[in-house]
């Protein structure tokens, strides 16, 4: 295999990945974005577990519970839909730059001998 | 299955905050070997989609609902190490912006799902993949009791860190019984969620499922 055909092959492979990695962020922002209205807002089962055994009680407010996101709704926006499904999309952009970033730091070799 | 503060005293959870810690720290440098240019922005999606799915509780039994923790998920899909700290960063997005977990709590529930929560998973699939013939839905199956036993491995941990420093004072038994009977219901969710997920990566893109490429490795055709 020559070396344009190498370099051609490998920019495919860049491209399908980039594709696929587009494709995968774009299910995420609509299961974030959109679905994620259409949960259960029942306790999840540690809550419910807490509540039927009594330690609930125990519970103490979150530190952030004022936060602008907190409990996945954008303080100020009524409409329930349009709030948590913004909380959603900003999740999921906010963890994409902070996942993004840790992982290419992480992925970055110090100084490729071999290349 | 996010700790609330006040559920566990403070120095229990600085114990869990220190084992997570290395935990993390073990992971970082496990990543550092595994990752790649290529594998690198996967695990960053790995962690998006986590974040996504983990806000889409679904109802379980009457009144209890249930999400991914993702953990066996991420293991599959980009190893164990870049599992750790995906999940890691998921809940660290969760507990500073959403107010979802304690902050205090923040190390006991890493414990619990960034490391028992993952290991225990990986475990099982590789477990499960062994016996299983060489296939890709043995890797669906595989995946998808790692899931499942990976919640109710979660459950333990709580229940562990709840029977060493609960500031409440009710039985550890009650608290272990209902944690597992809940949490392996809510497994079947994560099993059917994950079975779900890694078919569809591995029918489209099955060279970027770590827990594939790990068993063709012998097996793989080099094109060109």
């Amino acid at each position: 295999m020559d070396g344009k055909t190498a370099q051609h092959n490998w920019r495919f492979a860049m491209d399908k990945n980039k594709k696929f990695l587009a494709a995968g962020f774009l299910v995420s922002l609509f299961l974030a974005g959109v679905v994620s209205f259409y949960a259960s807002s029942d306790p999840d089962g540690l809550e419910k577990v807490a509540e039927d055994i009594g330690f609930i009680e125990t519970a103490k407010d979150h530190t952030y519970a004022d936060g602008a996101l907190a409990d996945y709704g954008v303080k100020g926006i009524d409409n329930e839909r349009a709030s948590v499904g913004l909380a959603g999309v900003i999740g999921v952009i906010g963890t994409a730059v902070v996942g993004g970033a840790l992982f290419t730091f992480i992925a970055r070799k110090p100084k490729k001998v071999n290349k | 299955m996010h700790i609330p503060d006040g559920f566990i005293d403070v120095p229990t959870s600085a114990v869990f905050a220190g084992i997570a810690a290395v935990g993390v720290a073990t992971a970082l440098k496990g990543a550092r070997t595994q990752l790649d240019e290529k594998s690198a922005p996967l695990a960053g999606l790995t962690a998006v989609f986590i974040f996504a799915v983990q806000m889409l509780n679904f109802p379980v039994v009457a009144g209890t609902s249930g999400h991914l923790i993702g953990a066996a998920l991420a293991a599959v899909l980009v190893g164990p190490w870049a599992a750790t700290l995906a999940l890691t960063v998921v809940l660290i997005m969760q507990a500073f912006l959403f107010a979802d977990g304690g902050i205090t709590a923040l190390g006991l529930s890493i414990f619990n799902m960034s490391v028992i929560s993952v290991w225990v998973g990986y475990g099982v699939f590789l477990l499960v993949k062994k016996i299983l013939p060489k296939t890709k839905s043995s890797v669906v199956v595989a995946s998808g009791i790692g899931a499942l036993i990976s919640v109710p491995a979660a459950a333990l941990g709580f229940t562990l860190q709840y029977a060493i420093g609960a500031t409440g004072t009710f039985s550890v038994t009650s608290v272990l019984s209902a944690m597992v009977g809940t949490h392996v219901l809510i497994g079947i969710g994560e099993a059917i969620i994950t079975g779900l997920t890694v078919s569809a990566v591995i029918a489209s893109r099955s060279d970027l499922v770590y827990g594939w490429k790990d068993s063709t490795t012998q097996l793989e055709i080099r094109h060109g």
